[in-house]
């Protein structure tokens, strides 16, 4: 029996860890937190710079004459229209058309693409590629992944990018050298903030971090765990697989399923490409309204201070996203569960993703979630809004 | 701009003439393209010496299903059969046979001078194999019953087989259901002691399926091959009487009367498919035609992998088809002869090459030469089973000459380690299966003036077969009914509009000549309206 | 009244029998079991072969026993105590190894480390099985219905089965029909290509059954394997503590203290049967008991050819009772060790050799190991399924030795020559050297050695043939026609005798269900 698998970075990151926090992600150990509470670490996200070990996600390469062909029949978005050296987000599903994974679809040069979720895709890739001319590569171990999110990221990298990273669009690529060392750099992220993502190789991975964060010093370069992601992917609005939504591969049930619509994510779903796993179905569910819909829940925080109040204590928010389901209510009656949320410090509100049912969907309805309180079981008032909960132009620009 | 119909049919075998005549029938504009030189698909005949035609893949024509050949008025002497006295012949060795034959009394009478508690048996076993195999037979006439029927149409018919199991009463509706599963060799050993008894019935479980008698299943593939079969039968359910091609010709012409198109030499390279609807094809000589049904003969692995551009199809339904188990397992070797085995023993071997004459007397034997082949070797000693063809229709040969045709199971299509069937290959196979053959007839090799060796790998390239499976995918238990070829396509239908199978990979499968080809047909009249 | 009539009488102390004992007791019914044997549990005991040695001498791990029963006879509080059985270790010819371990992540790398694809398959493939065994799990608690019967229990139990068919929509419907019917090397064809994986997964499906990897009907028994992860009582395979046969000795306790009274050492000889009724049992020694109903846990030809008169019964069932098929298939060797086994692809004592050790390396050496069988001779390169309760359970040996158990397949029952003992010193060789060939040290750890073939399981539990299962799990000999069609539903045609043994609907394995069934049914009409 070996030890749980280590992602590249972990001689600089285990050092960092002060209490033991350490979840598992994809059968790797990384760290929730390297402070026991994830608030210095989120903060670099949202002012400063955030480099954060994503290593364990998961990294096709798909190389060959009918590249092109292979990715537009597995995901949603129309890859023909992906430029070289352009990055899109996209969903991929099943024959029903419910999602198996999320994840970017990044084009490398004219015949060569790297694809990135959070399930394995090796088999499901082959199973599409019966009668293609491509060749198929799982690069998820030899290739490191750094997240460098924060307004001042780009100040970070510029100064140890040997080109011009400063004029990467918002989900384009390059092809650099950073301290020396090649990597990719792409303008992608899941905090919705100024950000960059690093794909480099495995064994130069550390040498990386360690320029990142000498070079980063002077901006407050903070290395971050997945408590402060997470924090930062709710604020965004994105969703993750296996704790919003289930794999339509893994789904143990037929109603654990979800289609892109249902997930907010219809604008995913070209509507005019070649065909593609799914297409039929969607097509389908694209006249009709969905009957779910994943939405954001901004909870009242009077109503949750009331609650603790009661029972005569100072209103307490969890100090870690939490990812467990919590029943949602219209009027007493179920009408959907939250799947993931967090106390946004941005914007000093508790706030949720949730699967609400039509009508129930629609922003400004006002509906309640479990919350519990001295052992008991709670409702808290909450309102819908519309995703993503957090938005900044610096994104963008 | 090519040509436009309402229907194309790929394919002019026994179920493209029966689909496209059912069409015609209805006043569409039917076209049926056929790649080889003339009509009649596997029946086709094979010209494998100089004046020795003969079509090398089935020996048994199969049973024709009455509501087709009323429906479609498919008469004529042509289609009445002459039913060899002994359908089924077990050499035991270079001077004895086990014949079989029609009659009953006779046939115990045979049985008896190996076991006379068998011979008690015989008749009752032939009536209880009968009564399975009608049921069958009304199964095969309606489309795969669908347990989640949800179609009026489908409800009737699944009424209709439920009635039909009632109708053999509680004993025989149990027995059924304990049969299917079976393994023949257990259904032999139940009701038989005498080896080439056993082998006898065994044999006739395991044709063309790749694995031996004491695999399950290998009992329901008995009782297909006795659907429509005359009582006393154990096989084969007789010739048709002018002539191999009989059928085909009636349907051939069948559908010409209902001013159905022939085209013959034209294979199709690609099917047309836009915005998941079909629109016709395109020939190998670059041609376009246009219509808005196709209707393919092919085994499903050929149309949806070979002549569809696989992305109208969703990956799990792509791995489906790619899983489906061909595995042809059958080669075939002609002879071209100067005259016939004369007696062996007291027996006469014209008599027993009439029908089928097997040279394999015990099951182990059979089960032995069925090990081999899971590893993809040829094995020693192969189960071959011997027809003479020119018995029945002598115009087939030169003046006094005969044919003799060796269905030799179990030979790979996939050898071991990736060999391939190259021409040495072949002939060592074909020598094998001399030297078997001269060991029970002796003298046959110098008799012989021509061979011709037909391995799975010449079956698929000759006839299109998908790993030279002549029954267009393994006749497992989870390959028949609404599990043909695989559920989702099991209704005739494809996920591509238009675009409809109706060949032996679908049920009722194959033996069972228009079968598939008038169900898929009246299924796209249905979905017409 | 005299001291020796009770109102049931259970014939057989096996974990069956004992099953339909305690719930008859626990209904109120006063009780008496009779065990040939001077232990309870049949083909579950535990027994001391070799001095400080302890055996679970036939069936060796648990994971089918029905949760409901666990529950309903409290059996944790008489004893039931079942420690996990986390991995499985294949080693391979090349020198490589395989193991499977209780962690997915791990298993994932391990997996990957040989084929990449397999990883992506595995979480799929144990999804699917794990909906399948919910499929299956409402069948195997239900009287099995009788579909060519218009009685009205069967017409309904015919459209609660359709109805729940239904429930599972095509796509699972098809799923577990390709189940029942495939072969388990062609099942696992179409998700996996690591032959040794196939191998290690279809071995689970050939278990008990005269059937090789890749003959149809033996997808079926791979989801065996899952039903005690979904039924959430253990995960997998476990052991009990103190081998198999402290499963039966609770059981037992469990019926004791619901008032059964059990009796080891007592053949019972023949059913007292007069006017077509069975009135009670006569032993061996001449004693006789009677009861209301008489209760048969031995397999069906004991329970319809040897207990009873046949002249008692309908042709038809004396008919379906000879063709019910046994052909036994699986012997077992019993090593008392000195030490651990040193694995060459794998050595040390690591953690691999706490769970279960498969020797199939491959889906051919599987075949090819049947293809012996086929023509009467044990397996000349068997397959096994080896486990060393001791590392777990370390009161089964003296401190520092070891006991190990082998479940080799295929040694047929219908050996050539009948099986002498020459012959079961030849297939203990057999099974040692080709053991040997993996782990070389073994030879020279062997204390004692205990080699059962089918005849020898036969003599000693009664199984006819050697059958482990009371009866193989084919297709054709289940549900409403195991043991045969019209008396699959616990009853005979004597009024009063009724079977209880997993020759039974749902089979066999350590799972207590038919005895469950049966005790329901004769509580039932009992009125
Ligand atoms: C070698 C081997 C390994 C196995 N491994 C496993 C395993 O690992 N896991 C698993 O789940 N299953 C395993 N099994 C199968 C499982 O043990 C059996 O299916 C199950 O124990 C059968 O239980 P039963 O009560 O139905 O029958 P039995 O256990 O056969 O019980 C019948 C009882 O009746 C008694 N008896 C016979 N004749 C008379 C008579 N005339 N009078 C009185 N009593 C009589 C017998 O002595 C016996 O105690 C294995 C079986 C064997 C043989």
């Amino acid at each position: 029996m070996a030890m749980a698998a280590v992602t590249p970075l972990h001689p600089r990151t285990a050092p960092l860890v002060r209490a033991g926090t350490w979840r598992r992600w994809a059968g790797f150990v990384v760290a929730s937190g390297y402070d026991p509470h994830p608030d210095r670490e989120y903060a670099a996200i949202r002012s400063a710079a955030a480099l954060i070990d994503i290593s364990p996600l998961y990294k096709y390469r798909i190389a060959g004459p009918d590249a092109v062909r292979l990715l537009d029949r597995v995901v949603t978005r129309d890859v023909t229209r992906c430029r070289v050296d352009q990055a899109l987000y996209t969903t991929w599903c099943d024959g029903a058309g419910k999602v198996i994974d999320d994840g970017m679809v990044s084009r490398l040069d004219d015949t060569t693409f790297l694809l990135t979720g959070t399930t394995p895709s090796l088999r499901w890739l082959s199973m599409n590629a019966v009668g293609l001319d491509v060749a198929l590569e799982d690069r998820s171990a030899a290739t490191a992944t750094l997240a460098l999110q924060g307004p001042l990221s780009r100040a970070v990298l510029e100064r140890v990018a040997e080109d011009d990273v400063a004029s990467l669009r918002y989900f384009r690529l390059m092809h650099t050298k950073l301290a020396g060392i090649p990597a990719i750099v792409s303008r992608t992220g899941y905090t919705r903030d100024l950000g960059y993502e690093l794909w480099v190789d495995a064994e130069r991975a550390v040498a990386l971090w360690d320029a990142l964060m000498a070079a980063g010093t002077p901006d407050g370069i903070t290395p971050a765990g997945i408590w402060a992601l997470d924090t930062a992917r709710i604020e965004a609005g994105h969703i993750m697989a296996d704790v919003d939504y289930h794999s339509a591969h893994l789904a143990l049930i037929e109603s654990r399923k979800s289609s892109p619509f249902e997930l907010g994510l219809g604008w995913t779903v070209s509507p005019d490409k070649g065909p593609f796993n799914g297409r039929r179905a969607l097509e389908a569910e694209r006249e009709a309204r969905p009957r779910w819909r994943l939405v954001g829940l901004e909870v009242n925080r009077e109503s949750v201070e009331r609650l603790f109040a009661e029972h005569g204590l100072p209103p307490r928010m969890p100090a870690v996203p939490w990812r467990e389901g919590r029943p949602v209510y219209r009027l007493g009656r179920q009408v959907g569960y939250a799947t993931s949320g967090c106390w946004s410090p941005l914007l000093q509100q508790a706030i949720a993703l949730a699967h609400v049912r039509a009508p129930y969907h629609e922003p400004g309805t006002r509906l309640t979630v479990e919350w519990t309180v001295e052992h008991r079981r709670r409702q808290a008032r909450a309102r819908v809004v519309p995703l993503p909960f957090f938005d900044p132009e610096r994104k963008r620009a | 701009m090519g040509l436009t119909y309402d229907a194309i049919v790929i394919g002019a075998g026994a179920n493209g003439l029966v689909a496209a005549a059912t069409l015609g029938r209805s006043g569409m504009r039917v076209l049926v393209v056929e790649a080889g030189g003339s009509t009649a698909g596997q029946a086709r005949l094979h010209e494998f010496a100089p004046g020795f035609r003969v079509p090398p893949l089935r020996p048994d024509p199969g049973w024709l299903p009455p509501p087709i050949r009323s429906a479609l008025g498919l008469e004529g002497p042509g289609l009445e059969r002459d039913h060899p006295e002994f359908p089924l012949t077990v050499a035991l060795g270079p001077d004895e046979l086990f014949p079989l034959p029609r009659d009953p009394a006779a046939a115990m009478e045979v049985i008896r001078r190996h076991s006379p508690a068998d011979a008690e048996r015989w008749p009752d076993f032939m009536t209880r194999l009968r009564s399975l195999a009608g049921f069958l037979e009304s199964l095969y006439q309606l489309p795969p019953p669908d347990v989640s029927a949800r179609s009026l149409q489908d409800a009737w018919a699944l009424f209709r087989t439920y009635r039909a199991f009632r109708r053999l009463g509680r004993r025989g509706m149990a027995e059924l259901l304990r049969t299917i599963p079976m393994p023949v060799a257990q259904l032999a050993e139940e009701w038989f002691e005498a080896g080439p008894l056993r082998a006898a019935v065994a044999a006739g479980g395991v044709l063309d399926y790749r694995l031996g008698p004491r695999a399950g299943g290998t009992a329901f593939i008995l009782l297909h091959h006795l659907v429509g079969a005359p009582p006393g039968t154990i096989r084969g359910r007789g010739t048709w009487r002018t002539g191999p091609n009989a059928f085909t010709e009636a349907a051939g012409e069948v559908a010409r009367r209902w001013s159905v198109s022939v085209r013959t030499g034209d294979a199709v390279a690609r099917i047309l498919v836009r915005d998941h609807a079909v629109r016709g094809m395109v020939l190998e000589t670059g041609e376009e035609l246009h219509a808005r049904y196709v209707l393919s003969t092919l085994d499903p692995a050929r149309t949806l992998l070979g002549l569809v551009d696989p992305a109208w199809l969703d990956a799990e339904l792509l791995h489906a088809v790619r899983n489906i188990r061909f595995r042809g397992c059958t080669a075939v070797v002609l002879y071209a002869m100067d005259a016939l085995p004369g007696k062996v023993g007291a027996d006469d071997a014209s008599a027993a090459l009439a029908g089928v004459l097997s040279l394999t007397p015990d099951m182990d034997a059979l089960e032995r030469a069925a090990d081999a082949v899971k590893y993809g070797e040829v094995p020693a000693r192969p189960h071959i089973e011997l027809t003479a063809p020119t018995l029945h229709w002598p115009w087939l040969a030169p003046e006094g000459k005969h044919i003799v045709t060796a269905r030799v199971q179990y030979v790979p299509y996939r050898r071991r380690d990736g060999r391939p069937w190259d021409a040495a290959a072949g002939d060592a196979l074909a020598d094998a299966v001399g030297d078997v053959i001269e060991g029970f007839l002796p003298g046959f090799s110098n008799r012989v003036l021509a061979r011709a060796t037909l391995t799975p790998a010449d079956i698929e390239r000759r006839y299109g077969l998908t790993e030279g499976a002549i029954s267009h995918g393994e006749l497992a238990l989870d390959q028949i009914l609404f599990m043909r070829p695989v559920p989702a396509l099991s209704r005739y239908v494809t996920p591509i509009d238009g675009l409809y199978l109706c060949g032996a990979g679908t049920h009722p499968g194959p033996g069972v000549p228009g079968g598939p080809g008038w169900l898929a047909a009246r299924r796209l009249l249905a979905d017409r309206r | 009244m005299s001291a020796s009539r009770y109102d049931a009488i259970v014939i057989g102390a096996g974990h069956s029998g004992l099953v339909a004992a305690a719930y008859l007791a626990r209904a109120g019914l006063r009780t008496l079991v009779l065990e040939r044997r001077p232990v309870v549990g049949g083909a579950a005991v535990t027994e001391e072969v070799f001095p400080g040695f302890r055996f679970s001498v036939f069936s060796y791990v648990v994971s089918l026993l029905r949760p409901e029963i666990i529950r309903e006879l409290d059996l944790p509080r008489h004893g039931l105590r079942i420690l996990p059985l986390e991995s499985t270790f294949t080693p391979l010819e090349n020198g490589d190894y395989l193991v499977t371990w209780a962690d997915p992540d791990e298993t994932r790398r391990e997996v990957y480390r040989h084929s990449p694809r397999d990883a992506d398959a595995l979480p799929l493939f144990d999804r699917l099985m794990q909906q399948m065994a919910l499929a299956v799990k409402p069948i195997l608690d239900m009287v099995p219905p009788d579909p060519t019967s218009l009685a009205p229990s069967d017409v309904a139990g015919m459209l609660r089965l359709g109805k729940h068919f239904r429930s599972l929509g095509p796509e699972r419907f098809h799923a577990l029909y390709r189940l029942l019917t495939m072969s388990a090397a062609d099942f696992l064809d179409e998700w996996f290509e690591f032959d040794p994986l196939k191998a290690t997964k279809s071995a689970s499906g050939i278990i008990g059954s005269f059937l090789g990897p890749r003959s149809p009907g033996s997808a079926y028994v791979l989801l065996h394997h899952y039903m005690g992860e979904i039924d959430g009582a253990f995960r997998a395979w476990g052991f009990q503590q103190g081998g198999t046969g402290a499963v039966s000795e609770a059981i037992a306790s469990a019926a004791r203290a619901f008032g059964a009274e059990i009796r080891t050492s007592a053949p019972v000889a023949r059913v007292l049967v007069r006017d077509g009724r069975a009135y009670g049992v006569a032993l061996e020694s001449g004693d006789e008991f009677e009861a209301r109903v008489v209760v048969s846990g031995l397999d069906p030809r004991r329970t319809f050819t040897e207990l009873v008169d046949p002249k008692e019964l309908p042709d038809d069932l004396i008919e379906a009772v000879r063709r019910y098929r046994f052909r036994g298939s699986s012997g077992k060797v019993n090593l008392a060790l000195d030490g651990l086994p040193d694995f060459t692809c794998l050595p040390g004592p690591g953690p691999h050799l706490r769970g279960a050790i498969s020797i199939s390396p491959s889906v051919e050496y599987l075949e090819r190991a049947y293809d012996d069988a086929k023509y009467g001779e044990f397996s000349r390169s068997p397959y096994m399924d080896i486990v060393i309760p001791s590392l777990i359970d370390p009161t089964m040996a003296p401190t520092g030795k070891h006991v190990m158990s082998i479940f080799v397949q295929y040694a047929p029952y219908h050996v050539n020559g009948g099986w002498t003992d020459e012959k079961r010193e030849a297939f203990g060789d057999a099974v040692i050297d080709t053991l040997s060939r993996f782990a070389p040290n073994l030879k020279s750890l062997i204390l004692h050695r205990q080699v059962l073939t089918p005849a020898d399981i036969e003599r000693i539990t009664g199984l006819s043939e050697g059958s482990i299962f009371q009866g193989e799990l084919a297709l054709q000999q289940l549900f409403f026609l195991r043991p045969a069609p019209a008396w699959a539903k616990y009853s005979t045609p004597i009024r009063g005798y009724w079977q209880c043994g997993s020759g039974t609907h749902p089979g066999g394995g350590i799972m207590g269900a038919s005895g469950r069934l049966a005790a329901r049914r004769i509580l039932a009409s009992w009125g």
